[in-house]
């Protein structure tokens, strides 16, 4: 479903992705791991439209429509989904009137009509309920004030809600605790469907614990360098990643 | 004599020929008002039309008044369903004016409880014209402004509310003035004069709206008296079409525990200046002033307001914001005055602007003069963007950039906007506010069933 070819990225005029290569396919999760400054978080922000990046060769597809040609609003509303490292706060929007609203233009871009009262009230009194979090979180203005493992967990809240087709997970396990990220992970896996692509990205090998990845990728200086199973991400754990950093300069 | 003072002259010259035009069919009015006209007239001649050099209007050019010529209004036809249209949708006691003239057409006193006075101000004064004389002017005086002068000179029409002691009025007051897109355009100068009595209740909402096209001068001047323990909530929504002229004055004196609420919504109107004054006289005295004012286009919005603690232990808070956009320009002067033996008082203030282009413009200033010790006094500005990080994250939830950027505007006069109870009136200004928002109608009902939820 998701293609990334070749794909070169520069941010202030340095180059932080350099052939990039990546293939998902529906029902599948994908890690992709590697050490700080690898460029991570850049694929999943080019791939959600962030300003600032750009894309000096290379192309990304979803389901055969070209993604660097949609506008970011169109990319969620085809179930492009990427939940942040860092959320953002909204002062003044409620997370009800964001989850409704968000909803809506889904439905809408797929020519359905708006969601009855009734039906939208049990679909998230039900999700609130499966992410332990409280009715009132609905109320609250999105993330402000929440602590760090709110702010995930409503990310995660928004995924379940929206149910998106590839839904991407920037660093989803930092700033939580254990008990948060089990929350965390089981509302990920939730998620696994065999329609529906996850790609994670993480620094440790930790939240694969409790995500098992079917596909591990080190990312190294912009490009992957080596691409396994869920035993690699382990063998990452034991040994670091100085060892695949230096099979790939070799 | 210079130019520009000529020049001057001579704009003035043409309100006091439209003045004594007029004059000829009063010859039967009481000598009391005679002689307030004719000191309005005197005071606004030697005042002139403020320009920017006087501080109180320095970020405001009133040249599109001092150069317009104004006809009087002669009559208040309007069209029932085109009236309908524009008349909040609420059921209250209301009093319409078309150009400043009473409509009795388009009014609705019939179901006025007792213990409630509510009369255009002319048939008050056919009635009782002493018992009008005595209060009004009493707070707006022709020194005020040059524009209080030239409506004591021009005033004719206008309400007058009186609440006797203890009565609570359950339903709004609608002041409702119509402005007609006529041939030549008109000026009108409505007087309204509010008297509540002892812990009297009540609700009154000035409304200024009119047909598109519409470019008419509004001079008008109000006064409210509150006895101990009246409690009044005042709106002034302003929805004038985009050339209309506006400028007001509201004077509130408030006695020993008497409170007065101010939400002073500014959505039309090409020029709109608004003085609201509250002297806290007596102890207890509370006043909050709530604004939010939006600009488009070139449209010009100036408020001031000035809280004048008298007593001790005596409140004001205020929360202005103001949202512009294309090329348009807000003023906000916010003044406190604390008076030497005033101790024990409060006062907070917060104005916070959204600039919605690189052309619009804010001139923002809180001023405050203490001359007591023992006060708790705050202020706070602040300008900027939206957020665009929050435009973002809102876009990859797949809100179009329309939405987004509406839903985080409506968010940012929410702080305003949360403490308006009337439907109607939120809602007027919510769809202004934020545009083509197509979830706006839903969210108060999804907000009330999910409030239902947490009570499960």
């Amino acid at each position: 479903m998701l293609e990334v070819k070749d794909l070169h990225v520069t941010v202030e005029g340095s180059e932080i992705l350099k052939g990039l290569t990546l293939s998902i396919q529906p029902g599948e999760v994908h890690a992709i791991m590697g050490p700080n400054g690898a460029g991570k978080s850049t694929l999943s922000a080019v791939i959600a439209g962030k300003d600032g990046y750009e894309v000096t060769a290379g192309t990304i597809t979803f389901e055969g429509r070209d993604v660097l040609e949609m506008e970011i609003e169109e990319r969620a509303q085809a179930g492009l989904l990427l939940g942040f490292q860092y959320p953002v706060e909204i002062p003044g929007v409620k997370n009800i009137y964001l989850l409704k609203a968000a909803l809506n233009a889904q439905r809408e871009a797929r020519g359905e009509g708006e969601i009855p009262a009734p039906e939208f009230m049990k679909l998230i009194k039900e999700k609130v309920s499966f992410m332990k979090m409280d009715n009132s979180f609905l109320q609250r203005a999105v993330n402000e004030g929440f602590s760090g493992g709110e702010k995930k967990r409503n990310e995660i809240l928004q995924m379940l809600v929206l149910q998106p087709k590839l839904a991407m997970l920037d660093e989803i396990d930092s700033g939580l605790d254990i008990d948060a990220m089990k929350v965390v992970a089981e509302g990920v896996n939730s998620l696994r469907s065999e329609d529906r692509g996850i790609l994670l990205v993480t620094h440790y090998q930790r939240l694969l614990d409790y995500i098992v990845p079917d596909h591990v990728h080190v990312l190294v200086d912009g490009r992957i360098v080596k691409s396994g199973n869920a035993d690699l991400a382990r063998e990452l754990e034991s040994r670091g990643y100085d060892w695949v950093v230096e099979e790939s300069a070799a | 004599m210079n130019q520009t003072a000529s020049q001057g002259a001579s704009e003035v010259q043409r309100f006091l020929d439209r003045l004594s035009e007029r004059s000829a069919r009063r010859s039967g009015e009481p000598t009391w008002i005679a002689a307030r006209r004719q000191a309005g007239a005197a005071r606004f001649e030697a005042m002139g039309f403020p320009d920017r050099r006087v501080e109180e209007w320095k970020y405001t050019d009133v040249r599109a008044i001092s150069r317009g010529d104004f006809q009087l209004a002669e009559d208040a036809d309007f069209s029932p369903a085109s009236a309908a249209a524009l008349t909040l949708p609420m059921d209250a006691h209301r009093l319409t004016f078309v150009d400043g003239v009473f409509s009795s057409a388009l009014s609705d006193l019939t179901e006025l409880p007792g213990g409630v006075q509510v009369q255009p101000l002319s048939q008050a004064l056919e009635e009782n014209h002493e018992a009008v004389g005595g209060p009004l002017g009493r707070l707006t005086g022709v020194e005020f402004s040059a524009f209080s002068a030239l409506n004591t000179a021009f005033f004719e029409e206008g309400a007058l509310v009186r609440l006797a002691p203890g009565t609570v009025v359950e339903k709004p007051i609608v002041l409702q003035f119509l402005s007609r897109a006529n041939q030549a355009a008109v000026m009108s100068h409505p007087r309204i004069l509010i008297e509540a009595a002892s812990r009297s209740q009540a609700t009154v909402i000035e409304h200024h709206v009119g047909e598109e096209g519409a470019a008419n001068f509004t001079n008008l001047v109000e006064e409210v008296m509150l006895d101990r323990g009246a409690h009044l909530t005042h709106y002034k929504l302003v929805e004038s079409p985009e050339q209309d002229l506006h400028v007001a004055s509201i004077h509130v004196e408030q006695c020993r525990d008497a409170q007065f609420t101010s939400f002073n919504l500014t959505l039309g109107g090409g020029l709109v200046r608004n003085d609201l004054i509250s002297d806290l006289n007596g102890q207890g005295a509370e006043v909050t002033f709530n604004g939010l004012f939006y600009g488009q286009n070139r449209q010009h919005v100036d408020n001031h307001t000035l809280a004048n603690h008298n007593a001790p232990h005596t409140f004001s808070h205020e929360n202005y914001k103001g949202i512009l956009d294309d090329r348009a320009h807000g003023v906000f002067n916010g003044k406190v005055i604390v008076k030497r033996d005033s101790q024990k008082i409060e006062a907070d203030q917060s104005n916070a602007n959204l600039l919605l282009s690189d052309r619009a413009q804010i001139d923002t200033k809180p001023e405050l003069e203490i001359y007591a010790d023992d006060v708790k006094c705050s202020h706070g500005a602040t300008t900027g963007q939206l957020d665009e990080e929050a435009v973002f994250a809102l876009r990859t939830r797949g809100l179009d950039e329309a939405t987004a950027r509406g839903l985080l505007t409506l968010a940012f006069a929410g702080e305003v906007m949360d403490q308006v109870d009337l439907d109607a009136v939120a809602e007027r200004v919510e769809l202004t506010v934020a545009g083509k928002l197509p979830e706006r109608f839903h969210l108060a009902g999804l907000v009330e069933a999910a409030v239902a939820l947490n009570e499960d």
